[in-house]
């Protein structure tokens, strides 16, 4: 028997989703705007599914206030395209401040236990969300839209949303792939399985959680330029908005919380559930809260988590597998 | 009929096995002692019969009836009280609440807060003091009266001298002898031999899981004991283990 | 209006936040629970006492009387049902369970009631209307005083009843250690129950008083939440007569945000949250409230 990471499975795989990669890409070239349109909101769930994972399946930080990240990145594109910053450069600019701010977040939100965790980071996106609700340059409570935008074709428009969406998702997941494989990777996880055990280790638990919930700040940032870049139109009711955290939560725990794969299947389960049901309403989002709450009682691994239990699956190399020698 | 009969009981943690296929009785008034090493099972036991763990197999039966899938609550209600390891104190509580909160459910009995502090009368003072104040030799007091509120017909006490100044242990033990006379059914885990001796009509020994003596205690000799502790025959006979 | 009345005027609006605040302290004090879902349920409680009252035509406060024994029976059933198997799970699980709880009640609510928003102030007659001044510039109104008064009864009730009677030292004695409470004969799941009957009804006098005072629509529980947790955490996690001072300080915040900028009132609050959350934790080694956090 030894020890392997890479199996023809995980080979066939991880080159598997390369093909894929490449394969989005010409989404644009081939599809008319509608389409890539909803491609692009596929990939901001992607992202954000991918980050709650990291904050509560990798770090064990329950956080219902990610919206925060989320609000400050889109009204940070805002902003910084009226100060006459080229859009797209905006967005990056925009990015990387919102995603700054979670650092001295970071601070003092790290040692709040996991209630205080959940609703402290909430607290803090309604106070984001208050703060833009005072400021009439950013269009206060009505909300505001990218204007700057609109000087470009709406093909082109959508084409280049596209490619960010799929650069900074590619980027942010191969960020935790390769966080995942390294030295830190093997901490993460016995980190979320015992916090005191890793810490008698020697593991550095607060560095650790810092690494994650700073990851996780910026991929939220990034979906939040996204959304607006998606969506032209941003008001501090919706993007700030709880709602986000629902959705976040549905995805990581139906998907499999604490694995690589379940995030990005659950987000394209919302995703095809958005899709079919897009009357909304009440009904779909009692399904959604109720199915939500079946899987931390009953499934807590969630879809993936549970196939992989079951088949001793492992598509990405991210764990290690004790392989039978063959003779 | 015996009071308390323990069937061929398996307990486990995961893959460990804390007791393997232990069978015993204990007879109505008697006083049995469980001794052992560390890790001989008799602490698992206890909870098992107590409710607190449950087994992988095996029975146990209260009066000839099964009571392995009760929980430890309907347990205490059927007159089985558990003195658990470390004393288990609700220390936000005062002494007399620690008392008072048990006699919920068995309150008709001998066992009340006065005649609790006729067997503890050092605890008088402490009554109104919450139970995190008191020395370690007041709260074994108080966590066995705590348990003799319940009026139980079968008191099992887990460690009781554990971590105890000599004089704490004499006056445990001088307690329990009144207990005893009082015809209460008792089970004790005690790592003190000498002790246990004084007060059992009965000793059981484990080892690594399973009974390996059981006897009176008058006719057991000190050598046939220590032997049986210690594994010393087998490992005598070969070092053969199971 | 003066600081003086601002402060008075934040002492009954923080009495009204205890209130709300009381349910979701108690279910942390015994199980160690935070109920996402806390807000929703009051909600529910006001939307309850609104059904009473429309089809009965009596004053919400008795209407709530009716309204009582539903919200005691779904604390039972929440506790045995939900929480019960959330308790077994992990950390978070409770967190996630009451989540997804919290957006199931606030949807079909929606479906059951439109999104409109309601309001019982008017059922309540003279109680919303009636106020008295002092002195000139010193303002009470009837309702502030009568929730002020309920909070007080309420939280004294609630500490005679953990202090001083038998099923009250079960509780305690369940919340310190639940197995060792069972080796004495005490059901810990009845505890729980009994716990969070007893918070759910509670929540349900705060989303009366939720009706009375403003106004309420189907999704107005986050935001009761919000203010409840604010409150337990100033007064400090564990304490009940925290919680109330909790309350009453987190409504002088908002009292006296108020004054600079009407806009500023829900900020404040949430800044003294923020300020509070740091200096307890954000590496100021301060003494600690008596704050089991």
């Amino acid at each position: 028997m030894t020890v392997r990471r890479w199996t023809r499975t995980s080979k066939l795989f991880t080159g598997g989703t390369g093909v894929v990669a490449l394969l989005l890409a010409i989404v644009p070239l081939v599809f008319g705007p509608d389409i890539v349109q909803k491609t692009t909101t596929l990939l901001i769930l992607i992202l954000l599914a991918a980050m709650w994972n990291a904050l509560a399946g990798y770090g064990g930080l329950l956080s219902v206030g990610q919206q925060a990240f989320i609000g400050l990145g889109a009204y940070g594109t805002v902003f910084f395209a009226g100060l006459d910053i080229p859009p797209y450069l905006a967005m990056v600019l925009a990015l990387v401040v919102a995603g700054s701010l979670s650092i001295p977040i970071s601070l003092f939100a790290l040692r709040l236990r996991a209630a205080q965790f959940a609703i402290g980071m909430w607290v803090i996106a309604e106070v984001a969300s208050i703060a833009v609700r005072l400021d009439q340059n950013l269009g206060a409570g009505t909300g505001i839209s990218l204007s700057q935008l609109y000087q470009y074709d709406p093909n082109y428009r959508q084409a280049y949303t596209f490619w960010l969406a799929l650069a900074f998702t590619v980027v942010f997941l191969a960020a935790i792939f390769f966080l995942l494989r390294s030295p830190l990777g093997a901490s993460l996880q016995a980190i979320r399985d015992d916090e005191d055990a890793a810490r008698s280790l020697g593991v550095r638990v607060a560095a650790r959680k810092r690494l994650l919930f700073v990851l996780a700040g910026f991929g939220c940032a990034a979906a939040g330029v996204l959304i607006v870049a998606n969506t032209l139109f941003i008001e501090p009711g919706s993007v700030f908005s709880v709602q986000w955290s629902a959705y976040m939560i549905f995805m990581v725990l139906v998907g499999g919380l604490g694995t690589f794969e379940g995030p990005i299947l659950g987000a394209i389960l919302l995703f095809a559930i958005q899709t079919t049901f897009t009357q909304g309403g009440p009904w779909y989002l009692v399904g959604l809260g109720a199915t939500a709450a079946l899987f931390a009682l009953v499934l807590p691994r969630g879809l993936w988590g549970t196939i992989e239990e079951r088949l001793g699956l492992r598509l990405l190399p991210v764990g290690y597998q004790v392989v039978e020698k063959k003779k | 009929m015996s009071l308390l009969a323990v069937e061929d009981l398996d307990c486990r943690y995961g893959l460990l096995q804390a007791v393997r296929g232990v069978s015993l009785q204990v007879a109505e008034g008697e006083t049995v002692a469980l001794i052992g090493a560390n890790g001989a099972g008799k602490s698992t036991l206890l909870r098992a019969i107590a409710g607190a763990h449950q087994p992988h197999a095996g029975r146990v039966k209260l009066d000839g009836a099964d009571i392995t899938s009760l929980a430890p609550h309907t347990r205490v209600r059927r007159g089985i009280a558990l003195v658990p390891e470390g004393r288990r104190l609700f220390a936000g509580l005062t002494v007399e609440e620690n008392l008072r909160v048990a006699a919920a459910y068995r309150a008709a009995g001998r066992w009340n807060v006065q005649t609790v502090l006729e067997v503890f009368p050092f605890l008088k003072a402490r009554l109104h003091m919450p139970a995190a104040t008191l020395s370690g030799g007041e709260q074994q007091a108080v966590a066995i009266g705590r348990a003799l509120m319940t009026n139980p017909r079968l008191l099992l006490l887990d460690e009781a001298s554990l971590g105890l100044a000599p004089v704490a242990v004499d006056a445990v033990y001088r307690s329990l002898a009144d207990v005893i006379r009082e015809g209460t059914t008792i089970l004790l885990v005690e790592q003190d031999l000498a002790r246990a001796l004084t007060v059992a009509d009965r000793v059981v020994c484990m080892l690594e899981g399973r009974v390996v003596l059981e006897g009176e205690a008058r006719s057991l000799d000190r050598d046939r004991i220590v032997t049986a502790y210690f594994g010393l025959r087998r490992a005598a006979a070969g070092g053969a283990t199971a | 209006m003066t600081v003086a009345n601002a402060i008075l005027q934040g002492i009954f609006l923080g009495a009204f936040y205890a209130v709300l605040a009381c349910g979701l302290s108690l279910m942390f004090g015994v199980m160690r629970i935070i109920n996402l879902a806390h807000g929703d349920i009051a909600v529910f409680g006001a939307y309850v006492v609104l059904v009473v009252v429309q089809s009965t035509g009596l004053s919400p406060l008795l209407a709530f009387l009716v309204a009582l024994p539903a919200m005691i029976a779904l604390g039972y059933v929440l506790q045995l049902t939900v929480l019960q198997r959330a308790l077994k799970g992990g950390i978070l699980t409770p967190l996630l369970a009451t989540f997804g709880l919290s957006i199931v009640i606030q949807n079909l609510l929606l479906l059951q009631f439109s999104p409109d928003v309601h309001s019982l102030g008017a059922s309540a007659g003279a109680l919303t209307t009636e106020s008295w001044n002092l002195f000139g510039s010193i303002t009470i109104p009837a309702l502030g005083l009568v929730v002020l008064a309920v909070a007080v009864v309420v939280f004294g009730a609630l500490h005679l009843f953990l202090s001083r009677t038998r099923p009250g030292w079960r509780m305690r004695a369940t919340a310190e250690d639940p197995d060792a409470a069972e080796l004495i004969g005490i059901d810990s799941r009845n505890v729980y129950a009994t716990a969070t009957a007893i918070a759910v009804a509670i929540a349900g006098l705060g989303g009366l008083f939720l009706a009375i005072r403003s106004v309420f629509d189907p999704v107005s529980g986050p935001t009761q939440l919000i203010f409840a947790f604010e409150a337990v955490v100033i007064g400090g996690m564990g304490s009940l007569w925290g919680t109330l001072m909790g309350g009453l300080a987190l409504g002088v915040a908002q009292t006296l945000g108020a004054q600079l900028n009407p806009e500023y009132a829900v900020l404040s609050g949430h800044l003294l949250f923020l300020a509070v959350l740091i200096l307890r934790f954000g590496g100021v080694r301060l003494a600690r409230f008596g704050a089991r956090a």
